[in-house]
């Protein structure tokens, strides 16, 4: 037992690092490659390529003044980082990185918690999240706070539903909620070559999930509750010092949770094709997987970056109407055809 | 409607259109394809702009032989806009029998309009291209002579310019 608790302990601790470096690295990209697409070159003076930029620059909020508006209900104000943060970074709790792995004479998953609902878990924690921006919103008393606030829980409401409608397609075909099993079910052959990823079977649940992912971590071209033209910073207006940090750290991290998920349930998760064929030890091929799932992860997250300086920001009332008229339904016809084939 | 009252039909968009990811995809092509474009950032401190001789940098005087050309004729400050210039006039040997005892240009005043450079018949005063002025008091931005003279071969493509287009 006490083994079991060190052991959990440990994958926490390591998740938990890997997780906030990786907001690090991910926040230098996004300035980085946003720089390249407009012809700049973006942060490179702090640090070989500038790539201490973002360390300085949570130096520069660690020391920072935290204010309060006078008007601000403190507690709650205090809360709001705190529930986004921790409902941003404990969603990956359930995600396998890896498969198992054979580590001083003891086999184990490569996931903190084994839990039997996994996908349900995620849905759910993250809907907590928007506890989070609304609090913030509501508990700073600035107009432009609340509407981001409320915009986010909108938003954040109306894509649930397609996102939990386009996940049921591919547990239809895995038949659990287990993320472990869901990519263990993914990782066969269709017709001997092409790897049994869901996005190949599943792909209108994929587009349908990629989407409300991207409307579930509030990022462009869904960014509404942080509109900056219209909301002067959106729910975070009235935030400074590490509050905003943390903020910005909770959204960041969002984002890599996302990827993740979207890894898990559509793109193999840990599964690097062919691999298990070339009669590598067991140690480095779990090591191969886990790396397959960073990069894959890694990909969907410079994806996510593009695509931010790529598209303009919907309307609200467009992002409304997706939502409800255009992935809604195709969330639900998605499930009856695949309920069909699979009866057929 | 248009605005001489016509129905303007907008073409109908197929459903592959509708979807938005042809242009999605496009969107993306031209974002990545920017990546790799080269940048116009200059460095700055290490890397500087080099301007053309089209540029109307700090006015400075031509110094020909260790002697300034200018005769102290006074145009300059006559025709300075901002009244920036300041000359007092002093008798010498050489040939040109007057030049500038005292020559002094607040750079806190000047415009860089270029009308001394353009006035001058002496080809004396002309508009270089410095572009780095810093000052940490109003003293310091009076220029004197000391800070004005430049040797001329160092103006040869602004008075190359000059000549071809004035």
């Amino acid at each position: 037992m006490g083994m079991e608790i060190l052991v959990s302990t440990a994958k926490f601790l390591i998740v938990m690092t890997v997780i906030l470096v990786s907001v690090i690295i991910l926040v230098y990209l996004e300035r980085r490659i946003s720089a390249f697409i407009q012809n700049r070159t973006g942060p490179n003076r702090v640090g070989p390529y500038g790539l201490f930029q973002a360390i300085a620059d949570v130096v520069k909020l660690l020391l920072k003044e935290d204010i309060v508006p006078k008007n601000a209900y403190k507690p709650v104000h205090d809360l709001a980082p705190i529930i986004s943060i921790g409902a941003a970074l404990s969603t990956f709790a359930v995600i396998p990185v890896g498969n198992t792995i054979e580590l001083f004479g003891t086999t184990m998953k490569l996931m903190i918690a084994d839990v039997n609902i996994g996908i349900l878990y995620i849905l759910s924690v993250t809907s907590i999240g928007v506890y989070g921006i609304t609090l913030a919103g509501w508990s700073s008393n600035n107009k432009y706070s609340l509407l981001g606030g409320l915009r986010s829980s909108a938003q954040l409401i109306s894509y649930e539903l397609s996102m939990g409608l386009s996940i049921i397609g591919v547990l239809m075909i895995s038949g659990t909620l287990r993320l472990d099993q869901i990519v263990q079910h993914q990782t066969m052959y269709i017709g001997g070559w092409l790897p049994n990823w869901n996005i190949f079977l599943q792909p209108v649940a994929f587009i349908t999930f990629v989407v409300a992912a991207f409307a579930e971590t509030n990022r462009l071209p869904f960014d509404l509750p942080e509109a900056e033209p219209e909301l002067v910073g959106g729910y975070h207006t009235e935030y400074t010092g590490l509050k905003f940090g943390l903020f910005f750290l909770a959204e960041y991290a969002n984002m890599i949770t996302a990827a993740a998920v979207i890894t898990t349930l559509f793109l193999g998760g840990w599964h690097l094709p062919y691999a298990e064929n070339l009669g590598l030890s067991a140690f480095t091929l779990s090591l191969l997987q886990v790396l397959a799932f960073c990069a894959k992860v890694t990909v969907i997250l410079l994806f996510f970056i593009v695509t931010r300086w790529t598209l303009p920001r919907f309307r609200y009332d467009q992002l409304m109407d997706i939502g409800w008229k255009v992935m809604l339904p195709l969330a639900i016809a998605n499930v009856l055809v695949t309920g069909l084939i699979l009866v057929l | 409607m248009g605005s001489n009252g016509t129905m303007i039909r907008k073409k109908d968009l197929t459903i592959w259109q509708k979807t938005y990811i042809p242009e999605i995809v496009k969107g993306l092509r031209l974002t990545i394809s920017q990546m790799f474009k080269p940048k116009f950032t200059y460095n700055y401190p290490e890397e500087r702009f080099k301007p053309a001789a089209s540029f109307r940098g700090r006015p400075v005087l031509a110094e020909e032989n260790g002697v300034e050309r200018c005769v102290a004729c006074g145009l300059c400050s006559r025709v300075c806009p901002a009244l920036a210039i300041e000359v007092q006039a002093s008798e010498t040997e050489l040939e040109k029998e007057r030049y500038p005892i005292k020559f002094e240009i607040n750079m806190v005043r000047c415009i860089f309009c270029g009308f001394c450079e353009e006035v001058c018949p002496e080809e004396a005063i002309i508009m270089s291209n410095e572009y780095l002025l810093v000052f940490n008091n109003q003293e310091e931005a009076v220029f004197g002579k000391d800070k004005l003279l430049t040797p001329v071969e160092k103006l040869h493509d602004r008075l190359e310019f000059l000549r071809e287009h004035r």
